[in-house]
């Protein structure tokens, strides 16, 4: 589904990224971890389409698609979602006229009418249930006033109304608490079929308790530096990165 | 170069007296103070303070050298042009009153100038709009031959909106000096919505109104300005405040050549307060100016200013706020902002707040931005499947809705939400 080659990017002339390979496959939950700075949330930002980073060198393809070809809004029409990881307060733009914006262009772009009323109300409120979303968010300005929680929980509902094909979820753990952490992961796995695929981009361990990944990557200094199954994560949680950031240093020399 | 910096006064007012004459109404004593200040000041241009970005003086030069216009009268398809269900419609066709299609509310009196109760005038015309401190004033009570006069009895709150349709309808290059006065007594309630319609041949716009609002009156004042592109106006108005009322005054501009707006609200009692709010979409080559002046002359008041702009194509928009708070007016609570979106490199925001605070108790703020659509959010948006026109368009919408949503009455909202949405196609 998703194929990251030798990805090369950096913002203001600074080199972020040092050559990234991914492979996602459908069906598939991959973790990304790493250390503060090594390039995480720029992956993300890459993929999404975030203008600020020039990509150097490499390649994306996304359903045999160019990836970096395409402007970030037709990334989300062909099926890209990227859940931030600070999501924006937009005062003045109601949730609900938002998200039927959002369905009703991507509806467009695949040729489809747009939704009915009656259907995308029924749509909203069994999405709401999903991530325990009170009602009363939805009718409010995006994410304005939104307590940290609730604006994570706001990324999954906004995911679970897309339905997309690859979800990234960058930090969507940071300033979550115990019960919000459930939710949010409760919701994500609900929507885990077999013909999507998620990336969880996380700094803890934490989050994979309850999202369980397919293959952990462990990102520093800007490359995929080790991939494993899941209890790589769990080694990661036992010893830190100082171990993972002493190696690669040391390699490089 | 005083000679020089007359010639265009003296043009202009040979000119008018040729098609108006002297005001009929105002007194003698005040077209001779008023025509003694345009003898000495003259029409300003952009070396006078206030008309920095206004160059009227240019605009007259080069636009009314003559007016070989005339004013054609419209009266038939008003009703089926211009009506608002639910409301109190009131047709004013070339700042003339349409008694036949109007529908007066039977509790107001609502008149043409003048016909106006003398002592009424004599109590309140150019009470609050001094000849002496501006061109435009002094011209407007010089020429003025026309306007309303519309008084709310002490007591009576309006069931309904009060809806004034302007239309302006002249042949070739005409010029208005158009006088409102609104009397709004204690204790007495009212909404007045005035809108502008795109104006038929080119005008020049002098319209001056002077509001008065009795102790606990409340004032809703609405005003939409779209008189299209050959439309050139100075819409001065002048507001003063007993204690205890409340004044609301909403302009959203839309068109206009130029719009010149001086708006002056004068809080002479205590406890009484004021909200401004401001909306302004300049396209093309618009000219738009709002200046404002509120002037606490007394303690406990409250005033309260919003003025956004979305400024496109090669546009200049200009907000000039300024507050007094006089030495007596201690415990006042003066706020002001102004935000400001540049949708393009050609276009120009002026933005200038001026606080002059003589009381040493008392609560002011101002603040102004002036940017562009807020990157962030528009990508948020992009990120979700909505292409860049369209995000664009959502965020300008909720950047107006904070002044829209500020509108009392619903019908008027839902207006002004249309022609900000056409506005913006």
């Amino acid at each position: 589904m998703l194929s990251v080659k030798n990805l090369h990017a950096e913002i203001n002339g600074k080199k972020i990224l040092n050559g990234i390979n991914l492979e996602v496959k459908a069906g598939e939950i991959h973790a990304i971890m790493g250390p503060n700075g090594s390039g995480k949330s720029t992956l993300s930002a890459v993929l999404a389409g975030r203008a600020d980073y020039d990509v150097t060198e490499g390649k994306v393809s996304f359903n045999g698609k160019d990836l970096l070809e395409l402007s970030p809004e037709d990334r989300a029409r062909e099926g890209l979602f990227l859940a931030f990881q600070y999501p924006v307060e937009i005062p003045g733009v109601s949730n609900i006229n938002f998200l039927r914006t959002a369905l009703n262009e991507i509806r467009a772009y695949k040729g489809l009418p747009n939704i009915e009323a009656k259907d995308f109300l029924a749509l909203v409120k069994e999405k709401q249930a999903l991530v325990e979303l009170d009602g009363k968010l939805a009718n409010r300005s995006v994410n304005e006033g939104f307590s940290g929680g609730e604006k994570k929980r706001n990324e999954i509902f906004q995911m679970a109304m897309l339905n997309p094909m690859l979800a990234i979820l960058d930090e969507t753990d940071s300033g979550l608490d115990i019960d919000a952490l459930r939710i949010v992961a409760t919701g994500v796995n609900k929507l885990k079929r077999k013909d999507n695929a998620t990336i969880v981009i996380t700094h803890y361990q934490r989050l994979l308790d309850y999202i369980v990944p397919d293959f952990v990557h462990i990102l520093y200094q800007g490359k995929i530096v080790k991939s494993g199954g899941k209890e790589l994560a769990l080694e990661l949680e036992e010893n830190g990165y100082d171990e993972i950031k002493k190696k690669y240093d040391i390699a490089h020399v | 170069m005083v000679t020089d910096k007359l010639t265009v006064t003296h043009q202009l007012s040979e000119e008018l007296s040729k098609i108006s004459g002297k005001a009929g109404f105002m007194p003698a004593a005040e077209i001779g103070k008023a025509l003694q200040y345009l003898e000495e000041n003259g029409i300003p241009n952009n070396k006078h303070e206030d008309y920095k970005y206004c160059n009227t003086e240019a605009i007259i030069r080069k636009e009314f050298k003559t007016l070989n216009g005339k004013e054609i009268k419209v009266s038939k398809n008003l009703k089926q042009d211009y009506y608002v269900n639910g409301t109190y419609n009131i047709y004013v066709v070339n700042g003339k009153l349409d008694t036949k299609n109007s529908e007066f509310p039977a509790r107001a009196t609502l008149t043409e100038i003048e016909n106006a109760p003398a002592d009424e005038l004599k109590k309140h015309l150019s009470a609050y709009a001094k000849s002496t401190h501006d061109a435009f004033t002094a011209l407007n009570s010089a020429y003025a031959d026309r306007g309303l006069f519309l008084k709310i009895t002490a007591g009576v709150v309006l069931d309904k909106t009060i809806v004034i349709h302007h239309i302006i309808n002249s042949e070739d290059t005409f010029f208005y000096n158009i006088r409102n006065l609104f009397v709004v007594e204690k204790n007495a309630q009212v909404k007045i919505t005035e809108t502008f319609y795109p104006a038929t041949g080119k005008n020049f716009c002098n319209n001056l109104t002077e509001i008065f609002t009795g102790e606990h009156a409340q004032v809703n004042h609405c005003r939409i300005q779209n008189a299209g592109n050959s439309f050139y106006g100075v819409d001065t108005v002048q507001v003063a405040q007993n204690r205890y009322s409340n004044y609301v005054h909403s302009v959203f501009t839309f068109s206009g050549a130029l719009v010149r707006n001086n708006l002056t609200v004068s809080l002479n009692d205590e406890f009484s307060e004021c909200h401004l709010y401001g909306l302004i979409l300049g396209k093309n080559q618009q000219n738009i100016d709002n200046h404002t002046l509120v002037d606490h002359q007394k303690p406990n008041c409250q005033s309260n200013e919003l003025y956004k702009g979305i400024a496109t194509d090669n546009c200049m928009l200009t907000f000039n706020g300024q507050i007094f708070v006089e030495k007596d007016a201690q415990k006042t609570n003066a706020y002001q902002s102004s935000k400001n979106i540049l949708l393009s490199d050609d276009a120009t925001v002026n933005a200038k707040p001026e606080l002059e605070i003589y009381a040493n108790d008392v609560k002011c703020s101002h603040g102004t931005s002036t940017g562009k659509v807020d990157e962030n959010a528009l990508f948020y948006l992009k990120a979700r499947g909505i292409g860049e026109d369209k995000a664009k368009k959502l965020l300008l919408h909720a950047f107006a809705h904070e002044v829209i949503d500020k509108i009392a009455d619903v019908d008027t909202a839902m207006y002004v939400e249309m022609l900000f949405e056409h506005s913006l196609n």
